[in-house]
């Protein structure tokens, strides 16, 4: 099923400290979730072990009903080959916090790299590709700068056409708007509204809870490595039911 | 109160002489010292005119810009084994190159060209073979180490030690996002090396390599010592029988700016058709 998410009992220690303690996960294609909580609370992280960018301690992750990572065999769990998962990885595309273009080719080469190289299309079939990727999130006219000579709400655009390229089934955001000028989030997530709408799926790291409420279907809230609450977005944000959720949200509001 | 100052001129400071005037006398400072030597009745110009294109001078260029360019060569690439050796999870690994840069940056140059000169009063004979059978090749090591193998095993595995720490600081300088971001668009760990980390440490470490070349090319000059062939080499056994000192260490010294310039210029080209 393009699109669906399942995580079971994911437990990651960074040394002696417990960050992720025991997440379970599901969600359906075209939902929106949205991560909330305090910062160390384990939301990069989880994000990370979903693509698997992390080794887990224990815990299973499954992309369209595909396991990240291992390949089950004569009932044991055997790991993936570095080019297994990198075929595994292609279904999710991940937006950065720092955006991370690679600082040596323009806009359009970032866009184009992955069909390129990793999918073997047809460079100027990826190349129109690519123009109208970077068109849809409003950078047409930027395709051959550098990262460098691009703002940051233009570079986290650009990023996000790069993980689109790739045609995921779904997107994973780990705080996209964090590094931005608060006049340049409302671009990006402009972006991401529009991506939303579409049907994408999407799991988002961010500390904009006006965006949770708006285009979230569901909201998760992260405390110490655990599932503190969840449920639908509207619900948790006006009525959280856990003390901690309601304390953390007086404080963002 | 601002409103009234404003319409006061200014008065600049005065800088120590004028720009022009600093100028002037340092060339007429450089243009008095390069007379005097040019000058010189004890520089005999014929002499330097005679020598800068002759046969042993050309041989002993060539030489040197073998050595150089080997060295370079061989130690980018053992440089660049050690700097995957550090990196690699494996701490005999890592153990091992922090001995290797240890040992050959702690010990000078000319100690370790003429120890590899003279190599064959350790083992006297070298090969490679199967221990404790007879099969295998054996040489005596005084006629396979001639001057110009020990002096290229000397500078290659001297400069391997520099060039291991110079791409480690370009693979350094490359932020882990890049590599995060090169596997989210489905990327093998190996593609990501190849396709995103390598070329950009190359930008970083260009400069860096552009000054080791030029060290080398001068430092080629130590296998005089152990009459590697080069130019040096070649200008002291001139001026050994000819005692023009001065006029052939002035040929070999024009040659060496010679081809620093080009090295120089070359790089400058490169840096910027990467850039
Ligand atoms: N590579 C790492 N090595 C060691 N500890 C780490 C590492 N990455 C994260 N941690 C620790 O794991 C905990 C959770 O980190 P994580 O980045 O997932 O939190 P977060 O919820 O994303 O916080 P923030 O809102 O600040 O981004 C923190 O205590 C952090 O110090
Ligand atoms: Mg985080």
């Amino acid at each position: 099923m393009k699109g669906a998410v399942s995580v079971r009992g994911l437990h990651k220690s960074y040394g002696s400290t417990p960050v992720l303690r025991g997440i379970d996960l599901d969600v359906s294609p075209g939902e929106v979730v949205c991560f909330l909580g305090p910062s160390g609370g384990g939301k990069s992280t989880l994000l990370r072990c979903i693509a698997h960018l992390e080794t887990v301690d224990a815990g299973l992750v499954a992309v369209d009903g595909e396991l990240v990572g291992y390949e089950p065999k004569d009932g044991r769990l055997f790991e993936s080959s570095p080019k297994r998962l990198a075929m595994t990885r292609r279904k999710m595309g991940m937006v950065f916090q720092q955006f991370n273009l690679f600082a040596h080719l323009s806009a359009l080469e970032n866009v184009m790299l992955g069909p390129v190289t990793v999918l073997r299309r047809d460079r100027n079939e990826v190349a129109r590709r690519a123009r109208d990727l970077l068109g849809r999130v409003g950078l047409a006219a930027h395709a051959d700068k550098r990262p460098a000579q691009l703002s940051g709400g233009q570079q986290q655009r650009v990023a996000i056409a790069r993980a689109l390229a790739m045609d995921p089934s779904v997107l994973l955001f780990d705080e996209p708007t964090s590094a931005l000028d608060p006049e340049l989030v409302g671009e990006v997530l402009g972006v991401m509204r529009d991506l939303a709408g579409q049907g994408m799926t999407m799991l988002v790291v961010t500390h904009e809870v006006g965006f949770a409420q708006e285009v979230g279907d569901t909201v998760v809230f992260l405390h110490g490595g655990v599932v503190e609450e969840r449920g639908p977005a509207q619900q948790v944000l006006r009525s959280p039911s856990s003390e901690r959720t309601a304390a953390f949200l007086a404080r963002v509001l | 109160m601002l409103d009234e100052l404003s319409k006061m001129p200014i008065a600049r400071r005065r800088r120590l002489g004028s720009r022009w005037g600093l100028g002037a006398v340092l060339l007429a400072l450089t243009a008095w010292l390069f007379w005097t030597v040019v000058t010189s009745p004890n520089l005999d110009w014929a002499v330097i005119g005679s020598y800068l294109f002759s046969e042993p001078i050309l041989s002993g260029v060539g030489v040197t810009l073998l050595l150089t360019v080997l060295t370079l060569l061989f130690g980018l690439l053992l440089g660049m084994l050690l700097a995957l050796m550090r990196q690699s999870d494996n701490p005999v690994l890592s153990a091992a190159y922090a001995g290797y840069v240890w040992f050959f940056r702690g010990t000078p140059l000319l100690v370790q060209l003429v120890f590899w000169f003279n190599l064959a009063l350790l083992f006297p004979r070298i090969g490679i073979g199967i221990p404790g059978t007879s099969l295998g090749w054996y040489g005596e090591a005084n006629t396979l180490i001639t001057p110009f193998v020990a002096a290229l095993f000397g500078l290659a595995l001297h400069e391997a030690a520099y060039m291991a720490e110079i791409i480690r600081g370009g693979f350094l300088a490359i932020p882990r996002g890049q590599v995060d971001a090169a596997l989210m668009i489905g990327m093998t760990p190996g593609q990501a090396s190849r396709r995103i980390v390598v070329p950009q440490a190359i930008r970083v470490i260009l400069p860096a390599l552009g000054n080791q070349f030029i060290l080398i090319l001068k430092g080629t000059s130590m296998v005089s010592v152990i009459g590697g062939g080069d130019l040096l080499t070649r200008a002291q056994q001139i001026y050994g029988q000819n005692y023009q000192v001065i006029a052939l260490l002035l040929v070999a010294s024009l040659w060496y700016l010679a081809l620093v310039s080009l090295a120089s210029i070359g790089q400058h080209y490169l840096e910027r058709g990467l850039r």
